[in-house]
């Protein structure tokens, strides 16, 4: 059988305007998703109907939140494409949504298409920016090393009658213990620490609490929001905001296909009681700043395990479980890489360099370090730790890693490219995507679950997507194809 | 944990080695390093220090 868990994931860019610091980044943000969206089409507006990121999957709404829809973000610019995903400006930062999937793999082929889609809208910004040409650089990454951070954040969908408690129980020793595997790497630290030049995470620092709502301030090892974009009687949809944006194809697997193998667990109860973690965040932060990878973490039983061990544990449960219930070829790659990079991490952590991000990236300081005797904190250095990050395939360093083929990578460029236009076929983001490309000029507006329509009568139409499995290639792509225009297809979907 | 389970590794280590900034798999340079580094050298920025500088972003989720 299949193990089929729609998600996907959003990413804030770093954006920057060469040799322009005063450049307002919301403007600038607003001029690349304008830039990569422009066409001379009506653009559908984004239907916020179903909203509210200050519900709280521990069953209450936040009455005064800290986080309401800033303003500013209101009217900026918003693009759903024809693969289905949502491209916008988010807090100062161009943010891609990517359509929803229905396995790691696919996550990794929409992520990528992501990266390439702001390659292309941020050379069509440069050549367009008032008071003249200039480039417009974006980092896929989440810090720029001065004490802000901007998220990564994987969306799982998830079985609503699974009590949210024992999310968290299970999900939080994996989370403290993940970024081993799929860390991106950073230069310095959030706390002043002179020891702690380099790290495996460039998010655990700015995690301060367990669980929680908010986002951009006090965030927590497990985010609470609780806004499915789906039917909320049946799913609820994990949003993680602890991860970092991943350049490794590797990671991004691992690091969606791990997680999504852990809910499937917790689902079927097939988890014993997890080892917790004594102090989950400042564990957290200590597993970011050893890169041995072998520091123990306290257990609240008094033992001592290490990162790698704790991986081990839900690995070995992981791999017992797809015995029992998944054959599918995706999930025994993500079972395989899995063991593959934890062996890896217990001989020697650096022998995963074009694997796994963090090490990678380290690895490339350390030969600056040998070969120009540059101490950690030297400019050079974190030069090249934003440059790893740089979308562009020409200049990034991790592109030209793998244009030299010195990183391992999982999906093959012609799969990104057709992503960058193409929807996933198996999910309610194919019939999103077909029909902003065929009906564009009669989408009033769409969001996650819902399009709506524009079709020249008195009211505008509304059709619900409240299941994100509804909606692919084998439900709907005949009836498109069918259609010439919109009013058809609606007809024939109340028929 | 379940009963009588207990956290562990499931592989032995192949190496008493401590990996990392010791190890000796970590000094070795594969033969390729500075044709690497020169590559790189071409496409980094080239003020790294106004770049590093002027890199400063808003807070965001």
């Amino acid at each position: 059988m299949t193990l089929v868990r729609y998600q996907g994931t959003e990413t804030e860019y770093g954006i920057a305007v060469v040799g322009r610091p005063d450049f307002n980044p919301v403007l600038a943000s607003s001029l690349v998703v304008n830039a990569y969206a422009a066409d001379g089409h009506r653009r559908a507006r984004w239907d916020y109907e179903e909203e509210n990121p200050l519900r709280d999957a521990r069953g209450f709404t936040q009455p005064s939140a800290h986080e309401p829809v800033p303003e500013e973000d209101v009217g900026l610019a918003n693009a759903i494409l024809t693969n289905g995903a949502r491209f916008y400006v988010d807090h100062a930062h161009p943010e891609f949504s990517s359509p929803e999937v229905s396995n790691p793999r696919d996550a990794v082929v929409w992520d990528k298409a992501g990266e390439r889609i702001l390659e292309v809208a941020a050379e069509r910004a440069g050549r367009m920016l008032p008071g003249g040409p200039g480039r417009v650089v974006i980092t896929k990454n989440n810090t720029d090393g001065k004490g802000a951070a901007y998220g990564m954040h994987e969306n799982y969908i998830v079985d609503r009658a699974v009590p949210f408690g024992q999310i968290v129980r299970q999900i939080t020793p994996f989370f403290v213990t993940r970024q081993v595997m799929v860390g991106a790497g950073r230069l310095g630290n959030e706390h002043g620490l002179p020891d702690v030049p380099y790290q495996l995470s460039q998010r655990a620092d700015f995690v301060e609490v367990e669980v929680g709502l908010e986002t951009t301030l006090k965030r927590p090892i497990v985010n609470t929001r609780d806004e499915p974009h789906a039917d909320p009687e049946r799913f609820r949809r994990l949003h993680v905001i602890v991860g970092d944006a991943n350049m490794s194809e590797v990671c991004t697997l691992l690091k969606l296909g791990s997680t999504g193998l852990l809910l499937s667990m917790v689902e079927d109860g097939f988890l014993p009681d997890p080892p917790a973690v004594d102090a989950p965040v400042s564990a957290l932060h200590e597993v970011s700043h050893d890169l041995t990878c072998s520091r123990p973490v306290l257990l609240r039983d008094g033992r001592r395990v290490t990162p790698v061990e704790l991986q081990w544990h839900y690995l070995e449960h992981a791999q017992r479980y797809c015995k029992e219930v998944a054959v599918d070829e995706v999930t025994k790659d993500v079972l395989a890489v899995w063991e593959r990079i934890l062996v890896a991490l217990e001989d020697d952590p650096m022998s995963l360099d074009g694997v796994v991000d963090w090490v990678t990236k380290y690895r490339l300081l350390r030969r600056y370090v040998e070969r120009d005797d540059l101490s950690w904190d030297h400019d050079k250095l974190k030069l090249v730790d934003l440059q790893y990050h740089d979308v562009r395939r020409d200049k990034g360093l991790y592109n030209r890693l793998a244009a030299s083929g010195r990183v391992e990578r999982v999906v093959a460029e012609s799969e990104v490219r057709r992503a960058v236009t193409e929807p996933p076929e198996d999910t309610r983001a194919y019939f999103r995507g077909r029909c902003l490309a065929k009906y564009r000029d009669q989408v009033a507006a769409a969001g996650w679950d819902s399009i709506i329509f524009d079709v020249g009568k008195e009211t505008l139409q509304r059709v619900p997507m409240m299941d994100p499995g509804r909606g692919g290639r084998v439900q709907v792509e005949e009836l498109i194809d069918r259609c010439d225009s919109a009013a058809p297809l609606l007809e024939a979907l109340q028929g | 944990m379940s009963e009588g389970e207990r956290v562990r590794r499931q592989r032995p280590r192949q190496t008493e080695e401590e990996p990392g900034e010791t190890s000796a798999a970590d000094q070795v340079d594969t033969s390729d390093v500075d044709d690497l580094l020169d590559e790189i050298d071409e496409v980094l920025e080239e003020n790294a220090e106004e770049f590093v500088k002027n890199y400063v972003q808003k807070g965001g989720q």
